[in-house]
Parts: C-alpha cells; sequence; structure tokens
C-alpha cells in the first residue's frame, strides 16, 4: 500500500509544487493568506475561499480528464452548465421538491453528455467539431429555458448547495471532494481507468481487443455532462438565480486547461484525476493570489498565458526529447517504473 | 455539378431561401438600406472570419481572434487619446503587433508541434490580457479622422448604404478569394490540410507556409479591431468575446471542412451572411427572443457537419467501388 | 559488372535500425532504359532500399552512383532534383487540390505575381498528352481513379526528375485494363531511357514487364537474375527461401486429430475475400500461405469478426454463431494477433502487464476488474513463461523490441485461455531467437488441444507446424495441402500456379 501512495504522491508532485510555490509567493506578499479561522462551526479563510470558488471548474476539469483521455474534448461544458442552472432554477420555481429538482438537472446532464457521446462515438464525428454544435446552441437552449431573463430562486434547499456548509466546509467543497473520489475510486477501482486509457492511446488496438469502444466513449461524454450539470447547479445555486448568459462562460478553457496543467495529456491516454483537481485549484489560486497580492486583476489572465506557455512547451514532443537528451535518467521519472522498483 | 461545390451551393441557397422567406414575411427587409446595414454590422466578424477561413483550409484553428480584436480597440484608443499619433501610423503599428502575433503563435504551433487548439488559446488569453493591461475601461475615441472615416459611404439606390467598414469586409474578401485560388500560398494552404506529411513530401514549404496562415489570421484579426473600434467609437478590453466562436461558425457554415483541406472563403461570407440575416430577422419581427439565434445556428452547424460527413461518406463508398 | 550503362548503382548499402538490420551490404544496379524488378517478401529489405535511395532514410554504409558520379541525397527533394523519383502504392499526391495544381505545386506558372490558372492548366494538359490522358485537369484529383491517380503521380515524378522512376507497387488496386495502361506508359519511358525500378509481388506481372530481377530476402541480396532465364518456382523459391525448410523442419510427432470443432462454410466479405468453406479441429494449426494481398490477412480479420461477413454462416461444436465483431468473437474464446502490431496491437503508452490483462478485462467487463494482485500474477507469469524481455512489468509496452512486444500481444489472449487463436504474421519482423521460440509456442499450444489459424509468408515456418495449409490467390482460397503434401514445393507451386488474374 505504500508504494502506491509512493507512486500516487510522485505523480502530483510537479502540481504540489506548483501550488505550493504559488502559495509561498502570495502568502508573502499578502501575509492574512494562510489564515484560517472557525466562525459559527464553518472555517473561513483564503485558502477555503480557494478551494469554494474553484468548485465549478474542478468538477469540470473531472470529467473532462476522462473525455480527454479517450483522446476526445468537450468544448460544450460551459454551455452544459447554463442550461444545467437554467433547468434547476426552472424546475424549483415551478414547484418540484429540491430532490426532484436535482434528479431533473442531472439527468439534462446526462442527456447533453449523451448527445455529445453519441456524435463522437456512433457518427464518428471529430470530438472538437462534435461538441462545438452544444457550445454554439447551448446558451440558447438555456436562455429558452428562463426565457430570457435571470431566473432567481430562494429555495433553502437548493440555496444550500452553493452557500451552505457540512462539516465546518462550504457545500461546494463537500460536493466535489466527495464527487472527485467517487469518480477516482469508480475509474481506479474498476478496470473503467485503463479501458479508458487504452481507448485513448490506441483505438483500434483495443476494439481488437475486445474493448467495447463506442459505449465507453459515450460513457465519458456522459460523465462530462453529469459533471457540468453538477457544476451548473452549484453556480446557479451560488447566486440564487440562473444568468443563462454567463454561467459558466468560458469555463471549459479553463476546464481544458486544468486538466493540461494537471499532465494528462491532451493525445490522450495517461489520466490522473487527482491532478487535474490540483491543476484547478491551481488556477484558482492564481486568481485569488492575483487578487489578493494587491496585483491588478488585469494581470491576471497575462499569467495565465504564461502558465500555459510555460507548460506547452515542456510538454512539447520536441522539447522533451531535446530534455531527454540532455537529462539521460528521464526515463526512470515516470513514476509507475520508479514505484515499481 | 462538381462534388466540392455542393456544401457551397447548399449554403447559397438556404441563404437565399431564407431571404426569401423573410421578405415574404416582411417585404421591407429587401430594400438596400437593409442589406447595407447587414455588411456593415457584420464588417468586423466578416473580416476576421476570412483569416479563420484559410487558419481551418489548413486543418488549424485560432480561438485568439476575439481577443486580437479587443487588444486591438484599446490599444487604438489608448493611443489616440494619449498620445497625438495620427491613427493611419496608430493602425499601421497595431497591424504589425497583430501580424507578429500571429506569426508566433504559428512558429509555435509548428516548430513546437503543439495542438494549435492550446496554443491559440494562450494567445487568447495573453491578448486579452494584454488589452486588461492597457486598459480596463471602455475608452472612448473621439479623434476627427475617425468621424471623418465613418463619414466615408457609398450611396446604394434606395436608403442604404456601402459604409466604409462594409466594404472594406467586401475587399477583404475580395483578396482573399484571389489570394486563396490565385497564389502558390493558397494552394499550399489546401495542400497542408489536405495532408501534412504528404504536402512535405511535395515540396511544400510547411514551416513558412503555417507560420504565414496565423501571421495573416493575425494581421486580419487586427484589421477586424479597427474595423471593430470604427464601428463603436470606442475601446473596450471586454469587447468581442467569443468572436472566434462566430467565426468558426460561419466558415462551418459556409461550407467548409473544419478539417480542412476543402472550402471556398466565399462560403464564409455567405455564413456571415446566414448569421446576419437570422438577427436581422429576428429584430424586424421583434417578438422572438434574441437567443433562437444561437439555437437555430447550432441547428445550422449541425445540418452542416452532418451534410459534409454524408458526402465523405458517398465518395468514399464510390471510390471504393470504383 | 559496373559499366556506363547503369544509371544506377548502389554498392554494399547497409541500413540498420534498433534490433535489426534492414540492409546487409546489399548491391543494386540499374540500367539505362531497363524496368528492373525488386522482389521479397515483407520485412525482406526492398523499401528500406528504396527508402536509402530516394534519401527518405540516410544509409549506415555503402556508396550510391548516379550516372557514374556518388550522390547522397538527403531527402526525397534532393534525389528528385537529382533525378530520381518515386510513385508509391499510396498515391502520394493531394486529393483535394486539381489534377494541375498536383502536377505543378510549388512551381506553378505566375504573371503578375498571381498563378497564372490558364497557363497550368494548359501544360497541365500538355504533360499529360504524353502519358494518353486526356482529362479535365481542373478537377479535384479524388474525382478520377487510382490508376489515373498513379498515372499523375508518375508524370510528375518524370517531370521533376527523369533519369530513374522508382514504382513502389504501383498496380496493388489496379484492376488488369488499367494495369495494361500503365504497362503502356512504363514501356514509353523506358523507351526514352528512363531506368525503372519496379517494386510489385503479382509475380505476372514481373515477367510481364520486366526485363532483369533483383531478390532480397532478410535484409540480404540473394540475386540478380534476367527475367527470360528465371523460371517462376525458382523465382518464388528465391523469395521465400525454400532450401532453408529441411533445417527448421524437425520430424514432427504424429498429430492426433482432434474433434471438429469449427466449421464455415461459404463466409466471405465482398471486396476482401471470396466466399470459402473452412473447418478447423481441435489441436489442429491451420496454415494460410500466399503471397501478400492474396487475401491471407483478410480471412483472418474475417474469422475474428473485425469484419463482418456478407456470406455464409460459422458454426462452433454444431451449433450457429455470429461472429459479428471481435466481442462476440471472444465471448467464444477467439484470440487474434494481428498482423500490425504498432497500429493494431499494441497500446503503446500502457505498461506490459495492462497489455497482457487487456483482453481478459474486456471480456470481463469494466465492473469485474482483476485484481492488481491477479494482474501482477498473470503478468509475472507470461513474461516468465514466454520469457518477454523487459526490466520489470510496468514498462510501457512501446519500448520493448518487436519479438518482445509480439510475446506480451500472445500473452494477452492466452491471459483469456482461448480455444481457437487466429496469428496473422506472429514471426514478422521479429529477432532469430523470439522466431524459434514463438514457433515452439505454437506447437506447444497445439499440443494442449487448441484451434490454431497461422498466416505467414515464410513457408518453410509453415511447413514446420502446420497440420494442413490453405494456400490463397487473389483473395481466394485455391487450394488446401494436408499429411505429406504439406512441403515447401507443393506449397510454391500452389502458390505459383499461373492464375487467371487477367480477367477481361
Amino acid at each position: 500500500m505504500t508504494s502506491f501512495f509512493k507512486l500516487y504522491f510522485n505523480r502530483l508532485l510537479p502540481q504540489l509544487i506548483a501550488l505550493g510555490l504559488i502559495i509561498m509567493a502570495v502568502s508573502l506578499v499578502f501575509p492574512g493568506f494562510l489564515n484560517i479561522e472557525i466562525q459559527n462551526g464553518r472555517l473561513y479563510g483564503s485558502l477555503i475561499d480557494i478551494l469554494n470558488r474553484g468548485a465549478p471548474v474542478v468538477l469540470l476539469a473531472i470529467g473532462m480528464t476522462i473525455v480527454i483521455a479517450t483522446k476526445g474534448i468537450d468544448l460544450s461544458v460551459g454551455a452544459v452548465m447554463a442550461i444545467c442552472g437554467a433547468t434547476a432554477a426552472a424546475a424549483i420555481t415551478s414547484g418540484h421538491s429540491v430532490p426532484a429538482t436535482l434528479l431533473i438537472t442531472l439527468g439534462v446532464g446526462i442527456l447533453c453528455g449523451l448527445w455529445n457521446g453519441v456524435l463522437v462515438a456512433v457518427l464518428d464525428i471529430q470530438p472538437i467539431i462534435a461538441t462545438l454544435v452544444l457550445m454554439v446552441a447551448g446558451r440558447g437552449i438555456a436562455q429558452l429555458i428562463t426565457e430570457g431573463a435571470i431566473l432567481t430562486f430562494n429555495d433553502p434547499g437548493l440555496i444550500f448547495i452553493g452557500s451552505g456548509s457540512f462539516a465546518g466546509l462550504p457545500m461546494p467543497v463537500v460536493i466535489w471532494l466527495v464527487f472527485g473520489m467517487l469518480i477516482a475510486v469508480l475509474v481506479r477501482r474498476t478496470a473503467l481507468g485503463m479501458l479508458i486509457e487504452a481507448i485513448g492511446v490506441n483505438r483500434q488496438a483495443s476494439t481488437l481487443s475486445g474493448v467495447l469502444t463506442p459505449v465507453l466513449l459515450n460513457a465519458a461524454y456522459v460523465l462530462c455532462g453529469l459533471c457540468a450539470a453538477i457544476a451548473g447547479i452549484i453556480a446557479a445555486a451560488d447566486i440564487r438565480g440562473a444568468d443563462a448568459n454567463n454561467a459558466g462562460l468560458w469555463l471549459e478553457l479553463d476546464a481544458i486547461l486544468a486538466v493540461v496543467v494537471g499532465g494528462t495529456s491532451l493525445l490522450g491516454g495517461r489520466f490522473s484525476i487527482a491532478a487535474s483537481v490540483l491543476g484547478a485549484i491551481i488556477i484558482q489560486a492564481i486568481n485569488t493570489g492575483i487578487l489578493l497580492s494587491g496585483f491588478p486583476p488585469e494581470f491576471n489572465l497575462i499569467i495565465k498565458a504564461a502558465i500555459i506557455v510555460f507548460i506547452l512547451v515542456l510538454q512539447s514532443p520536441r522539447v522533451r526529447t531535446a530534455f531527454a537528451f540532455l537529462v539521460p535518467a528521464r526515463g526512470a521519472r515516470n513514476p509507475s517504473e520508479r514505484a515499481a522498483k | 455539378m462538381k462534388p466540392k461545390y455542393l456544401p457551397l451551393t447548399a449554403t447559397l441557397v438556404i441563404f437565399l431561401l431564407g431571404y426569401a422567406l423573410c421578405v415574404a414575411q416582411y417585404p421591407n427587409m429587401l430594400s438596400t438600406r437593409v442589406i447595407g446595414n447587414l455588411l456593415t454590422d457584420n464588417a468586423f466578424l466578416g473580416i476576421a472570419a476570412v483569416g479563420m477561413t484559410f487558419v481551418i483550409f489548413s486543418g488549424g484553428i485560432d480561438l485568439s481572434i476575439g481577443s486580437v480584436i479587443a487588444f486591438t480597440g484599446v490599444f487604438l484608443a489608448v493611443v489616440l487619446e494619449h498620445t497625438s499619433i495620427h491613427p493611419l501610423i496608430a493602425f499601421a503599428m497595431v497591424l504589425a503587433i497583430a501580424t507578429l502575433f500571429g506569426a508566433a503563435m504559428g512558429a509555435i504551433i509548428h516548430y513546437l508541434e503543439m495542438p494549435a487548439f492550446i496554443v491559440t488559446l494562450a494567445g487568447m488569453f495573453l491578448a486579452r490580457g494584454m488589452a486588461f493591461v492597457l486598459s480596463i475601461d471602455s475608452i472612448p475615441i473621439k479623434h476627427p479622422f475617425y468621424a471623418t472615416l465613418k463619414g466615408l459611404y457609398f450611396k446604394l439606390p434606395g436608403a442604404g448604404r456601402i459604409t466604409l467598414i462594409g466594404g472594406l469586409m467586401l475587399l477583404v474578401f475580395a483578396v482573399g478569394i484571389l489570394i486563396a485560388h490565385r497564389t502558390r500560398f493558397g494552394t499550399n494552404v489546401y495542400a497542408l490540410g489536405g495532408g501534412a506529411a504528404t504536402a512535405r513530401l511535395m515540396g511544400v514549404p510547411v514551416a513558412a507556409t503555417t507560420i504565414r496562415i496565423y501571421a495573416l489570421s493575425g494581421l486580419l484579426a487586427g484589421l477586424s479591431g479597427i474595423v471593430f473600434s470604427l464601428y463603436t467609437s470606442a475601446g473596450y478590453s471586454l469587447a468581442a468575446v467569443g468572436v472566434e466562436l462566430d467565426a468558426i461558425t460561419a466558415v462551418v457554415i459556409g461550407g467548409t471542412l473544419l478539417t480542412g483541406g476543402s472550402g471556398f472563403v466565399a462560403g464564409t461570407l455567405v455564413g456571415i451572411l446566414i448569421q446576419g440575416l437570422i438577427q436581422t430577422y429576428i429584430t424586424f419581427d421583434g417578438s422572438l427572443s434574441s437567443w433562437w439565434t444561437k439555437i437555430l445556428i447550432g441547428l445550422l452547424l449541425f445540418a452542416f457537419i452532418l451534410l459534409q460527413k454524408g458526402i465523405i461518406f458517398v465518395s468514399r463508398h464510390r471510390q471504393q467501388r470504383a | 559488372m559496373q559499366t556506363s550503362n547503369d544509371i544506377l548503382q548502389a554498392v554494399r548499402i547497409e541500413k540498420t535500425f534498433p534490433g535489426t538490420r534492414a540492409l546487409d551490404k546489399v548491391d543494386f544496379h540499374l540500367r539505362r532504359g531497363e524496368v528492373h524488378a525488386l522482389l521479397g517478401e515483407n520485412g525482406a529489405g526492398k523499401s528500406t532500399l528504396i527508402k536509402c535511395l530516394t534519401g527518405a532514410y540516410r544509409r549506415d554504409g555503402g556508396t550510391i552512383l548516379l550516372d557514374d558520379v556518388p550522390v547522397d541525397p538527403r531527402d526525397t527533394f534532393e534525389a528528385q532534383a537529382l533525378g530520381i523519383g518515386t510513385v508509391y502504392q499510396e498515391v502520394n499526391l493531394l486529393p483535394n487540390l486539381t489534377v494541375a495544381e498536383n502536377l505543378f505545386l510549388g512551381r506553378q506558372p505566375r504573371r503578375f505575381g498571381m498563378v497564372d490558372a490558364r497557363a497550368m492548366n494548359r501544360r497541365a494538359r500538355d504533360l499529360l498528352a504524353d502519358y494518353e490522358l486526356d482529362l479535365d485537369v481542373t478537377r479535384d484529383l479524388a474525382s478520377y481513379s487510382v490508376a489515373i491517380q498513379q498515372v499523375i503521380a508518375i508524370a510528375r515524378a518524370v517531370d521533376l526528375s527523369g533519369k530513374v522512376l522508382i514504382l513502389d507497387e504501383p498496380t496493388a488496386s489496379l484492376d488488369a485494363h488499367e494495369v495494361a495502361m500503365l504497362f503502356r506508359i512504363v514501356r514509353r519511358l523506358k523507351a526514352k531511357g528512363l531506368g525503372i525500378i519496379f517494386v510489385t509481388h503479382f509475380l505476372e506481372q514481373v515477367y510481364e514487364i520486366s526485363d532483369r530481377i533483383t531478390v532480397l530476402r532478410n535484409g540480404q541480396l540473394v540475386g540478380t537474375r534476367e527475367t527470360s532465364s528465371l523460371d517462376r518456382r525458382e523465382l518464388i523459391a528465391m523469395m521465400i527461401g525454400r532450401e532453408l525448410a529441411a533445417e527448421i523442419h524437425a520430424p514432427r510427432a504424429e498429430v492426433q486429430e482432434g474433434p471438429l470443432r469449427y466449421r464455415f462454410r461459404n463466409y466471405g466479405r465482398k471486396g476482401r475475400v471470396r466466399p470459402f468453406d473452412l473447418d478447423v479441429r481441435a489441436g489442429e494449426v491451420v496454415g494460410m500461405a500466399g503471397l501478400l494481398g492474396s487475401g491471407r490477412t483478410e480471412t483472418a480479420e474475417l474469422l475474428f469478426g473485425a469484419h463482418r461477413a456478407d456470406s455464409g454462416e460459422a458454426e462452433i461444436d454444431g451449433r450457429a454463431v455470429d461472429l459479428a465483431s471481435p466481442r462476440a468473437a471472444i465471448r467464444h474464446r477467439f484470440g487474434f494477433c494481428p498482423e500490425d502490431r504498432k497500429t493494431s496491437g499494441i497500446i503503446g503508452d500502457l505498461s506490459v502487464r495492462e497489455n497482457i490483462v487487456l483482453a481478459l478485462q474486456a471480456r470481463r467487463g469494466w465492473t469485474r476488474p482483476i485484481s492488481r494482485a491477479e494482474q501482477n500474477r498473470l503478468a509475472d507469469h507470461y513474461i516468465r513463461a514466454l520469457d518477454i524481455r523487459t526490466a520489470d512489468r510496468e514498462k510501457p509496452i512501446k519500448l520493448l523490441s518487436g519479438g518482445n512486444q509480439q510475446k506480451a500481444i500472445l500473452a494477452r489472449w492466452l491471459a483469456t485461455e482461448p480455444e481457437f487463436l487466429i496469428l496473422d504474421e506472429p514471426t514478422r519482423g521479429i529477432d532469430v531467437g523470439a522466431h524459434a521460440e514463438i514457433v515452439k509456442l505454437i506447437e506447444a499450444l497445439r499440443e494442449k488441444g487448441l484451434s490454431l489459424i497461422v498466416v505467414s509468408s515464410e513457408i518453410e515456418e509453415l511447413v514446420a507446424y502446420s497440420t494442413r495449409v490453405i494456400v490463397l490467390r487473389d483473395r481466394a482460397h485455391v487450394a488446401e495441402l494436408d499429411g505429406n503434401r504439406i512441403t515447401a514445393d507443393q506449397i510454391v507451386e500452389a502458390i505459383a500456379a499461373t492464375d487467371e488474374r487477367r480477367t477481361s
């Protein structure tokens, strides 16, 4: 079991170091950054705030990780968030109970995922194009549901999901922690993870080995839709209303970025959900950090761009080759290999 | 008819049919004024979409367009407000910056072998970030030269007018068509989209072509930014969000394969006009809500993807039989 | 040997890839105005030699003389500029450009900086007129048949280079009429004094068009002969090395005939393999012999459900079964090692362990994972049993040598405890040691009562382990040999039997 944790730790090391550096840098400029206090049985502080605000991107990144591992991409998650937020608001305001509302909303998210999945797995359309359709139309559908207005609600049950707390932690944090662990356990304690990686690396060979590729591809997009639905509910509950225009706007890009920062290759294959979650937290930490450090927030995007460029360059096949040449022992940095020794 | 004209024809037929339906319901829509406005209102999108068309021909994608437009607008506003540089010189400066920016992305895509999607996503953040750094407020542009430029138009019979920016868009499309079909560079772009490996074997300078494609896209995004600033008389770093998406949609509706290698610049113009037409119709109608635009465009996009899938399937089938 | 009549001379060419010696001091001489066939089975080194000549690969040793001048092309452009042009089986033109654009890409005539389309199209028409082609050069290349595309590719190559023309399997997908057209053009180019290298696996075509024949095997030169003085059987013997057969062919223990288990009747698929009947017993190895493109791989894929049969039925133990997909076949305990390991076999980035357990895991379904301990046990077991050379089981499989990858894929299927195993070229491109081990493994599996189908282009190998050999030609099963009739001679005879390719 220790080797399992060691392996895990090694895989996450770069992300942990990056997060550590960012937190250190911010806390130097803004001394109160690390403070956490308890008020009314609930934790408060900048770090908690990062975890809380990062919730939608964390959730999207979880689903996106699975889709990217299959060598796909899902551009529609932002729009699906908006659709699901609108669905939740519409359901609760039309008198449905909270559990019914949640079920309907999750069902809508699954349906959106199924649409993408069918286009990719059955019609064999390139994922980036297939999911573009829902990305374009999705916000229109969301506005159709809310009839253009910001649909507000004040059901305490639904609001609790956005701003309540459980065991001292904000609900969104509890939700993504539980959901993330659930998915991580689901893919790693079943054979799902390995089969998905196999499809992402070599779809043809996997099919020939008997892997049920179309179904698993579909499942990946459905999971992605489900994640977007949960993120949509949280975002709506947070502002106590559904904003079809702005809910989840451009978050698909943040989610993809989180996955890339987490070290999962856009070319599919090996993935780590924990690393993607860390990637999302890193992005949120940068956002919050820049805000707190008194830097003008306008630098936010430039720093973000710089980080992507940096990671891109590190991931580039050419640079990797050059790097492997300079550091011959790099092969041993493969975590699974190291753990096995 | 050659099968490669099929998507373009379909687009054109859809536009004409749509326009006829609109006119049947609102005869007022058949006027030079509506047509003139259609051109003026979509000028910045059209110019940017020409660049996107070339990128997509080559099998790539450019997500940075909207941000470059915003950056250009803010840059112009700041320069014109704080310095006494003449707008024309400012235009030249910003076009140079945008072109270099595009070329740099092209170089990264080619030399670091990174997917265009991620490189231009970084470019998107960077360009908007630069715009934010210049200014986060909306800055009005009150330079008299702007008023002069806005006053230039060509009067059409009826009440319509082709404004400077509307005309510029048509000019850009004309030049784009020439470049695509009448230059070696244009053929090389198609060649890259047909298969980068084969193109390289056949002697296409892949590096230079890739860099030029993204430079061209950057240049046209910059030009689009200038047009946008003329159109709005302001520079705002939050402007033109998502224009890249509209441009991609226009390109696909215009009958261009997103996988590259096939399509027409002229198709993109029709794609722009279809999007504009839907918006105009919804404005005329007054009771229809704006979200139908998005849903309709999404449906159109889906229809065209299916149509192209069908064409590929049929042609492959035919080849197998041959 | 080196007369000035040779337009191209390649002397002692060497090329080594990690783990294999692809070309071992190969000599090759091409005369002016001759068609020179270059033959050999897959992996013989034909394409490596051609790539060395065209600069696609840099050779490790030897010299190339073009018109008696040493040349060292660094890439295909340089070879082209020197005068060596190549046309491949996969037409290396761009289907989305017009015919004229394909012919003049990069050198389009220009007026006032714009491409002069009219002049380009006129010149394209003129150029193609020399090749008996009168077509609309403004249409996309894709709208023409592969044969026409092939001729256009030749026209471009000759127009660009003009001394040596290499035709790499240009006729693989042409019908008789088209081949005739192509050969008329080749003869005309030959009369113009070009040296033409012709790579193919259709022996009738070799006899029809070529003046001389050079045969390679396992990266070595077997010999160069005048076509007129080399008979077909001798040629095939040169290609497949029948004289080695005696060495490998160990006296086989008496084979016990098991019960008939698999029965295929009128099984086939249009465009892939003509309907065939096939019975396979338990404890039997059915060899599939035939040249490349004869339908042997197609048969294997059809049996496994990788492509769905469109005629006939399959029975297992007397019960009708539907083998519509690999999954269906796997449910009936089929296993399949495909010919192309890299694209359809290995999952490159995954570990040896994961590659080994993949098929078993896929059959169990994702909800019933194989525990890590069990995975380790399976992987270790097969790594030991098949002697897979890897530092450890967690190494990504793409880092292993070809032979070890092949063993790992075999292990993937053995882990599913198959009863019917289809192996397509299981010994292709692997070193001698691993080769012998896989042959031994096949025999061991047969003794355990498995039914095996083995496709191989190595006749002596088939003779060694097959209890029965099916011979294929022109996408049809044409002969079946068993018992004492399984000899290299008989197989060669059956493959070489003049066939009626010219259907017209």
